[in-house]
């Protein structure tokens, strides 16, 4: 088990090679590097033991490039598939020369995740559209960090939790030290070198919405409470170079029973397009069917974001019930549509109206679930272009949906080499990694494991660049 | 293709019902999936969406407390939804076989009380003293203290009362998880995994995360196989020497080159062996994941399964010495409270354990052959 150094001024006095922010699988993938070329590496986690890891502990798989079988993963999936379905998920926003570099890189990632601890299983149960392209970890996220932290505890490693970097201390083009707070005390802690892998800043409501609007106070944090931006802002003040767009974040919808923070991988619910979805005046704003879930859920949280009170359930009838899959939360029920508005406070007589309507607008056609079936309404607005089913076979089942924060785009510029540049260049000594600098990359939209896949890439080359400086 | 979602639980609804909360628990798991790999119970929670009862007896005997999914797991305290899956179903299981042990009450007492199996302990070799001081002996060895027959007349019906108690138990049990008459495949497929003790793998073979939290371990499935297969070899010495005495009029003591000793000594030394190192495991190991109320039961049993094994040794060792006596007392005192505990000690976990592989062998191959029809 990894005993923090707890005492903060030995954490002080120490001489240190490579002082990272950061505690996730950028930050490790950093750290195992550095260590493994020489130095002498410090973590700093702002989270308690057992929240270390970031937003990496709710991840499940990697995305990678290969050519041919490679661990888990089948056939081939090659850097210019990978390199067109990122270019179509961020419809552009993404920088080429960056993205292409992380993706060659990824091939040789997953033997070296395996040589460091991290084990893969097969796609998991309803994922098989990703036996191809992302590689699972036994476990999940945690038990990838959890292997990490072990790996770097035998390198030699040491890690402080509940570490929070307040300030990067940068003199010209180079930084100096990191002010940190440790258990409520401010100490600050020198080192040749500063890998700053901290995440993004979607767990602080007050700037989600500055940048947002106050709708944003309604939202969900599927992920860790400590990626509060203190770092990127602290870089952002002194006019580091930043990329991605500040005012937007990732979201999706979840279940709004989901808990405030770290709901995590659980809250999802995937009943949208089998149902319709209205908004707190029983009215429907888009088009449940459009395509296939997988292609649609990222949109949806945005699209709830934009309703009133940033909240909408999802209807369905007991035919569709057993048609996804399982969600954490029991489904509000009622024997009828009347019923169902008293028990989701939601205007009776007009969801009525909504419902009626659209199974009046509701042809025949051969329902297919697992495929776009082209069964539509007719007449309706806004339309429902594919499993246009009645709404009429009771029990009648309803979800409430948030949206629920993934990310955020806006990130350090780095270079290939993972180096942050400030107003006049790149510093001498600064690397980043992970969420604060995907939006480089990632500059719109989401694509599963393309996070995992940028944090092991340029948090490995953090580690190695920051040790060839050291050395 | 209605479900029936009354089944369900709010995942924030901790319950004090061990049923109930592996319920929640498991429901939590279904929408997640990030464990499938570990073990067995993963992919049979994900063939279903909601629970019944026996459904939830059926997962938590087949739970192996590897605890590779506490480790990994992003829903643990202080989370709100408290996951422990490790100790939620290890609740669940010995809460059923409290439930299906015939009587129930003496499962309740022997799975929660330590001391009770040590008076247990004491009270069977108190009488076998008894027994050895009035009876009288007749032929060689640990007969010229307690003969033959007096022996079978002990020990069958302390060996058949309650393997008939067990019988009963795992009828229930059958019952209970819906099981379906067995077919040789599901007993090869069982038996198979316990013999390697599959679910304790970790998937990949790197181990559980028993006594080093979350660095993997082989230790305990190679102590549990010592305990197992030094038991099962000392069972085989007995039934052997059983063969000899009737079949072929060779009666004991035999040396150390006949097939009981061969099988016997092996076998205590590993019986022996395993049940140190399954109590020292124990105690690096976070009580907290294992059945709450139900530590030193557990430990009580392992010093008895020892103890016996210990003992068998001794008097091999102390033959022909003024202790062979009460080394046989203490000897077969333990073997009578083992026999007659074990549908009532943590003895009955292997029955059932059996049990849930033979029925997860049985819709594993129940539903290959329907996706076969279906295709």
């Amino acid at each position: 088990m990894m005993k923090p150094s707890s005492d903060p001024l030995r954490l002080q006095s120490h001489e240190w090679d490579i002082v990272i922010a950061g505690g996730g699988n950028a930050a490790l993938c950093a750290a195992i590097e550095g260590a493994e070329a020489g130095a002498k590496v410090l973590i700093l986690e702002a989270a308690p033991e057992v929240y270390r890891g970031g937003n990496s502990r709710h991840t499940r798989n990697f995305r990678c490039m290969h050519h041919g079988p490679l661990g888990p993963l089948v056939g081939t999936y090659d850097e210019d598939e990978f390199w067109q379905d990122l270019l179509r998920v961020t419809k552009g926003e993404t920088d080429e020369d960056l993205a292409r570099h992380c993706i060659r890189m990824s091939a040789e990632c997953l033997p070296w995740m395996q040589a460091h601890g991290v084990r893969f299983q097969p796609s998991l149960a309803g994922t098989l559209s990703l036996d191809r392209t992302n590689a699972f970890f036994l476990g999940g996220g945690k038990a990838l960090v959890n292997a990490y932290y072990l790996t770097a505890q035998d390198l030699g490693v040491t890690v402080a939790y509940d570490a929070q970097v307040r300030h990067v201390a940068i003199d010209g083009k180079r930084a100096t030290h990191l002010e940190v707070e440790i258990a409520g005390q401010r100490i600050d802690i020198a080192a040749k070198a500063f890998v700053l892998a901290a995440g993004g800043f979607q767990a602080d409501l007050d700037w989600l919405a500055r940048a947002w609007g106050p709708a944003a106070r309604n939202f969900l944090i599927r992920g860790t409470p400590y990626n509060r931006g203190v770092v990127l802002k602290d870089m952002q003040d002194q006019d580091a170079q930043m990329v991605g767009d500040p005012t937007q974040c990732h979201a999706v919808a979840i279940d709004g029973r989901a808990p405030k923070y770290d709901g995590g991988i659980v809250t999802r619910l995937d009943c949208v397009p089998f149902s319709i979805v209205v908004n707190k005046d029983a009215k429907r704003f888009y088009d449940e069917g459009e395509d296939v879930w997988p292609k649609r859920y990222a949109i949806w949280g945005r699209l709830v974001a934009a309703q009133p009170d940033q909240v909408a359930y999802s209807i369905i009838d007991s035919r569709s019930i057993d048609l996804f899959m399982p969600s954490v939360y029991p489904p509000v029920a009622a024997d009828s549509i009347g019923e169902l508005a008293v028990k989701l406070g939601l205007p009776a007589a007009e969801l009525a109206e909504t419902v009626a309507g659209f199974n009046a607008a509701c042809r025949p056609g051969r329902f297919h679930p697992q495929e776009l079936d082209g069964v539509a309404t007719e007449g309706l607005e806004p339309a429902k272009t594919n499993w246009a089913r009645p709404i009429a076979e009771p029990p009648f089942y309803a979800y409430a949906l948030r949206p629920g924060v993934t990310f955020t785009y806006l990130g350090l510029k780095v270079d290939r080499t993972a180096r942050v540049s400030g107003p006049d260049g790149p510093y001498d000594n600064i690397w980043s990694a992970g969420e604060m600098m995907a939006g480089s990359i990632l500059g719109q939209g989401y694509m599963a494991g393309t996070g995992m896949t940028i944090g092991t890439v340029f948090g490995r080359i953090a580690g190695q660049e920051a040790a060839k400086h050291v050395a | 293709m209605s479900l029936d979602v009354s089944l369900q639980t709010d995942p924030g609804a901790i319950s004090d019902d061990p049923v109930i909360e592996a319920r929640r628990q498991i429901e939590i798991c279904n929408a997640c999936r990030y464990c499938e790999g570990f073990c067995s119970v993963f992919p049979a929670i994900t063939r279903d969406k909601v629970f019944t009862d026996g459904d939830v007896t059926q997962l938590a005997n087949l739970c192996h407390n590897c605890r590779g999914c506490y480790y990994a797991c992003q829903y643990t305290a202080p989370h709100e939804f408290d996951l422990n899956l490790p100790a939620a179903l290890a609740a669940a299981r010995v809460e059923s076989w409290e439930r299906f042990a015939w009587p129930a009450g003496l499962a309740h007492l022997f799975q929660t009380r330590g001391e009770a199996l040590a008076v247990a302990l004491v009270a069977g070799c108190a009488l076998l003293f008894a027994l050895i001081a009035m009876l009288p002996g007749e032929g060689a060895g640990f007969y010229a203290w307690l003969s033959h027959g007096a022996m079978v007349a002990i020990f069958l019906p302390a060996f058949l009362l309650p393997l008939l108690a067990i019988a009963l138990g795992l009828r229930r049990y059958w019952q209970e998880v819906g099981g379906r008459p067995v077919a040789v495949a599901d007993l090869v497929a069982a038996f198979g995994s316990a013999a390697r003790l599959k679910n304790l793998s970790g998937g990949q073979g790197q181990g559980c995360n028993f006594e080093k939290e979350d660095r993997y371990s082989d230790a305990r499935r190679h102590a549990h196989h010592a305990v197992m297969y030094g038991f099962l070899l000392c069972f085989a010495a007995t039934c052997v020497a059983t063969i000899l005495h009737y079949g072929f009029a060779m009666k004991a003591p035999y040396g150390f080159w006949s097939l009981p000793k061969l099988l016997g000594v092996p076998g205590g030394v590993l019986l022996v062996l395993g049940c140190a190192g399954m109590l020292a495991l124990r105690s690096r190991a976070d009580p907290a994941l294992g059945a709450p109320g139900r530590s030193s039961a557990e430990r009580a049993f392992i010093w008895l399964l020892g103890f016996v094994g210990l003992t068998g040794l001794l008097l091999y060792a102390l033959r022909d010495t003024w202790l062979t006596g009460p080394m046989l007392a203490l000897h077969l005192g333990s073997v009578l409270a083992f026999f007659l505990l074990t549908p009532y000690s943590k003895m009955a976990h292997g029955f059932y354990r059996l049990a849930a592989l033979v029925r997860e062998a049985q819709i594993v191959r129940t539903s290959a052959a329907a996706d076969r029809s279906e295709a």
